[in-house]
């Protein structure tokens, strides 16, 4: 009699319909809390949800391929959403190159201080050659960047949570930094962060100003294209 | 919809076929982003003949892209799986993405004012000139 929850929950937690509940059930909470504060780029809500999932796995004992065996299902859309980055850029390609110079020398420059700065960094702060190849693409938007690891051999786990936090963290830095710095072109602001920051610093410029929304998605966009097509030369470059 | 989604796979078959059937260390999605912007200029030279050719295309991709963060979530849970490396680097990978995001932030906005003050002496800003198209 009592064994009946048990074994519902032997069958439940084995199917990916609960796991796959489970994540869009903790997005739909993340994203009502970062709205209810407004935004607050500390409220991340993908930090919460991975949080909160990684919590409710921790307490119910449930290793992590058998969450991904629900959860894949939302990260085959990964893919396709890369794709679909297409029709954003093709939509201001007018935009694009009426400012096309300005974009192209700040995407190169931009691109390679992303890559080297960190991995540099990390380098001197002892930080072994493989975890490197991981962080290098760490301001490429997700996909793309875990992507990139995997064809260099790296792990595409770690280049998620990395890409993640420099999505916050650009995206905490961004305004008051623009600010200090006294930019106030909307463009080159919301290049900057798109660049930097990819999705989730293209969601914060959006907040604050659509053009600089609009300038931050063409950033990430040509950025995942040109990270993806220097990245593996670089690393070369830098790491022997 | 369905076609649209249809177009979308395509593009990113047609890009995991070349980037991994010519061995490119490219991922698959970025050379079918290239190849959905060429279908995009296809789709824009028929429309002059069938304005109501491809519609659903940009409503389908801003469907995928309106919760892009949540697609990020199963990956991003994957971090239980490297607490170690998390615990004995987490430090030294923190400093290095603050500072990193920091400089490029600061590189990038300067190359972007830099060049665009020097290109665009004449015509300045993105906003008001759209008249002429």
């Amino acid at each position: 009699m009592s064994d009946q929850p048990f074994a519902l929950w032997v069958y439940l937690s084995q199917t990916p319909l609960l796991w796959l509940t489970v994540t869009l059930g903790a997005y739909v909470v993340a994203d009502r809390i970062s709205h209810a504060t407004k935004r607050n780029p500390l409220c991340n809500p993908v930090l919460m949800a991975v949080v909160l999932i990684a919590l409710v796995l921790w307490g119910t004992a449930t290793s992590y391929p058998v969450y991904f065996e629900g959860a894949k299902f939302v990260h085959f859309l990964l893919g396709p959403a890369t794709v679909a980055l297409a029709i954003p850029l093709y939509e201001n390609r007018r935009i694009v190159m009426r400012a096309l110079l300005p974009m192209l020398m700040a995407l190169v420059i931009g691109s390679v201080t992303a890559i080297v700065s960190a991995v540099w960094i990390a380098q001197l702060l002892g930080v072994p050659r493989q975890i490197l190849v991981s962080l290098a693409p760490k301001s490429v938007t997700a996909p793309v960047a875990m992507g990139i690891t995997e064809t260099l051999g790296g792990d595409p786990a770690l280049t998620a949570i990395l890409v993640m936090l420099t999505g916050v963290i650009g995206s905490i830095m961004v305004t008051p930094l623009m600010n200090a710095l006294g930019m106030t072109d909307w463009r080159a602001r919301g290049f900057s962060v798109g660049l930097a920051s990819h999705g989730i610093g293209t969601a914060r410029a959006f907040q604050v100003h659509s053009l600089a929304g609009t300038f931050a998605g063409i950033a990430m966009a040509l950025n995942a294209l040109v990270t993806a097509l220097l990245l593996p030369v670089i690393l070369r470059l830098i790491l022997s | 919809m369905i076609a649209s989604l249809t177009l979308i796979l395509f593009c990113q078959l047609v890009g995991e076929v070349i980037a991994r059937g010519l061995g490119w260390p490219i991922p698959g999605p970025v050379l079918g982003m290239i190849v959905m912007l060429a279908a995009l200029g296809v789709r824009d030279r028929i429309r002059k003949y069938r304005p109501a050719f491809g519609r659903q295309v940009d409503a389908t991709g801003q469907g995928l892209l309106a919760h892009l963060s949540l697609l990020f979530i199963p990956a991003g849970v994957g971090v239980m799986q490297r607490l170690d490396i998390l615990t004995e680097y987490g430090w030294a990978l923190l400093v290095a993405l603050v500072v990193s995001t920091f400089i490029t932030l600061v590189v990038t906005v300067l190359a972007f004012v830099f060049v665009s003050r020097l290109t665009e002496t004449s015509a300045r800003g993105g906003e008001g000139s759209s008249a002429r198209e």
